[in-house]
């Protein structure tokens, strides 16, 4: 049954071969069993999650299910979920039960699905590793010694380790993307304003943008429809009409599925910076997408070597000014001693945010200060101007671009803590696609030396339901994405 | 360029951050290396380029100014349960005018 797709599962349900209430026990099992030396899960709360799965499986007594009616789904530990400790991986928030429902929870609580516990991130989804979360690190499912990625690390080791069907992350500078690469997993950013931001955890608001893990384009599709959709409570959120995003995959299969897609391979991609194992196996997929019809053009990002920089302005920026809200006075922590308000304001924000939150405060305060905001912010976002305009060149040329996704293989635990410019350069390849606000999706390619390796497709956009669909047609020709990581039975 | 101790501390004092003495030489450390990265922006010419504040380019949409939670005293009580310290439906924080 773990194996299964959510189409699958759906398909069990609704015929009753499996109630909700089993398959909910089944994955709160095997959490209890294998998620300790993980430490992919923050909060698992069976009594909750079982009383979904009963109303669930009355919804399916009734005939009156949906596509996810019944099926468990882990959520990161960014998403404000009424009654659930909601802790976004920090010691700030290690008190805070929400009071209310993200947008994102609130649409899988009415399309019925369970909520199968909190997982764990880096601390306000700041990381690529999975290394400055209050809840300890987590382990990578292939090799324990690793990170998962980040920051949606819990929720990617989740899905790997199939302690969950399918799970939610966010991705800001490509934490959905490269956790997915880390893990053997599809993990999709969709097109900024595609889902509503409500209730999650503000980092880089202009950047953040949730997303699907899970262990297929097809599952994600499935997940993407549950997500998206226009919410008037987040002002960025996009008023578009509902779209199935998982129409071009249900189209029937032939030889050459992809015959005309043009594959844009930017040569940023394809330079220094890349490990030659991973570069390997982006190429070999390259070669199976020739086979499945494609034809691929050269294009130019000349703009790409500035994403990093760029983002390491406008990003911390954000986060000084969204993170100024913790000043322990309405909710979160407040340092148990202080001698006056300011004192009060200082402590409990020393005590409550860990050292890489602080740096970014540090660093976005900074560069908004009188004197460095034109040196710096502004300079940030004509550079972001640029990188936008490049991508909307080579969409003149190609529909799709394809590169890696993360430059290498998962690092070991503790290689780039200590360095963060080191952590911040493994995400070349994905920081562009958040400045540009794009759809970008991660897929399986192979294993090198045992561990795996991620693809990146990026899209036009709202090209998601293409983008699934590219993705799909090369799942269907090959079974990287199926593989299960050992020790996990 | 790079920055002075004084500057990290002074920074941390704007985002209202404790920062000891360790700390404090720590960090300087750390976002010297950090802006020796962002530094490279510095090189780029980008006259008439216009700065981009947002994925999309559309305007920020506006609603009527008027309230539409229902049941606020429900929602203050749900929200105040969650404060480090309330009263009477206020917020407590240490006496600020004497």
């Amino acid at each position: 049954m773990i194996e299964y797709s959510l189409q699958a599962m759906a398909t069990a349900l609704a015929n009753k071969e499996i109630s909700s209430v089993e398959l909910t026990q089944l994955y709160l099992d095997r959490i209890a069993r294998h998620n300790p030396p993980l430490n992919a899960y923050i909060t698992v709360d069976p009594a909750r999650s079982l009383a979904q799965a009963r109303a669930a499986d009355e919804r399916l007594a009734r005939g009156t299910e949906g596509p996810l009616t019944g099926i468990p789904i882990a959520h990161k530990d960014i998403f404000c979920a009424k009654g659930w400790l909601t802790t976004c991986g920090s010691k700030m928030l290690s008190n805070f039960v929400s009071p209310y429902d993200a947008a994102v929870i609130a649409r899988f609580q009415a399309a019925g699905a369970v909520m199968l516990g909190k997982t764990n991130m880096d601390e306000f989804a700041m990381g690529s590793s999975n290394e400055t979360s209050f809840y300890g690190p987590v382990h990578n499912p292939w090799d324990d010694s690793r990170v998962p990625g980040g920051s949606s690390g819990g929720s990617a080791a989740a899905v790997a380790a199939r302690l969950a069907p399918a799970a939610t992350g966010t991705d800001t500078g490509g934490s959905i993307r490269q956790p997915a690469a880390l893990c053997n997993l599809t993990g999709m950013k969709p097109t900024y304003g595609v889902i509503s931001r409500y209730g999650m955890v503000a980092f880089a608001s202009s950047l953040d943008q949730a997303g699907p893990l899970g262990r297929s384009a097809a599952d994600c599709a499935l997940l993407l429809n549950a997500m998206a959709g226009f919410d008037e409570r987040d002002s960025t959120s996009l008023d578009r009409p509902i779209e199935d995003y998982g129409r071009e995959i249900n189209a029937a299969r032939t030889a050459k599925p992809l015959a005309g897609l043009k594959i844009g391979l930017p040569e940023e991609f394809f330079g220094d910076g890349c490990s030659p194992e991973v570069m390997q196996l982006v190429e070999a997929a390259i070669g199976e997408y020739r086979q499945l019809g494609a034809e691929t053009v050269a294009i130019s990002l000349p703009s790409m070597g500035l994403a990093v920089a760029a983002y390491y302005v406008i990003a911390p920026a954000e986060a000084s000014s969204n993170l100024a809200r913790f000043d322990g006075v309405r909710y979160g922590y407040r340092a148990p001693a202080y001698q006056d308000l300011n004192d009060m304001y200082c402590k409990s924000r020393a005590q409550g945010f860990g050292d890489e939150v602080k740096r970014r405060i540090l660093i976005g305060t900074y560069v908004l200060s009188h004197g460095y905001y034109d040196a710096y912010y502004l300079q940030a976002q004509r550079i972001r101007r640029l990188i936008a305009n490049d991508f909307a060149s080579a969409f003149q040329k190609c529909d799709v671009i394809i590169g890696p996704t993360s430059p290498s293989t998962a690092f070991k635990l503790g290689e780039k803590a200590a360095d963060p410019v080191q952590m911040y350069l493994s995400d070349i390849y994905t920081i562009a696609v958040n400045l540009a606000g794009l759809p970008g999706i991660s897929i399986p390619c192979g294993f090198a030396g045992g561990l795996p390796v991620g693809l990146q497709l990026i899209g036009n956009y709202f090209a998601e339901a293409r983008l699934l669909n590219i993705a799909h047609r090369y799942q269907q020709a090959n079974a990287w994405h199926l593989r299960r990581p050992d020790g996990f039975d | 360029m790079s920055l002075t101790l004084e500057q990290v501390r002074r920074v941390a004092h704007l985002a209202r951050i404790e920062i000891s003495d360790v700390e404090a030489h720590r960090t300087l450390g750390h976002l010297n290396e950090i802006f020796g990265l962002i530094e490279e922006m510095q090189a780029v010419d980008t006259q008439g380029i216009g700065p981009m504040a947002h994925a999309q380019e559309v305007a920020q949409r506006l609603r009527a100014d008027r309230v539409t939670e229902s049941d606020q005293l429900a929602q203050r009580t749900a929200f105040q349960a969650i404060a480090p310290e309330t009263e009477g439906g206020l917020y407590l924080v240490p006496k600020v005018i004497e």
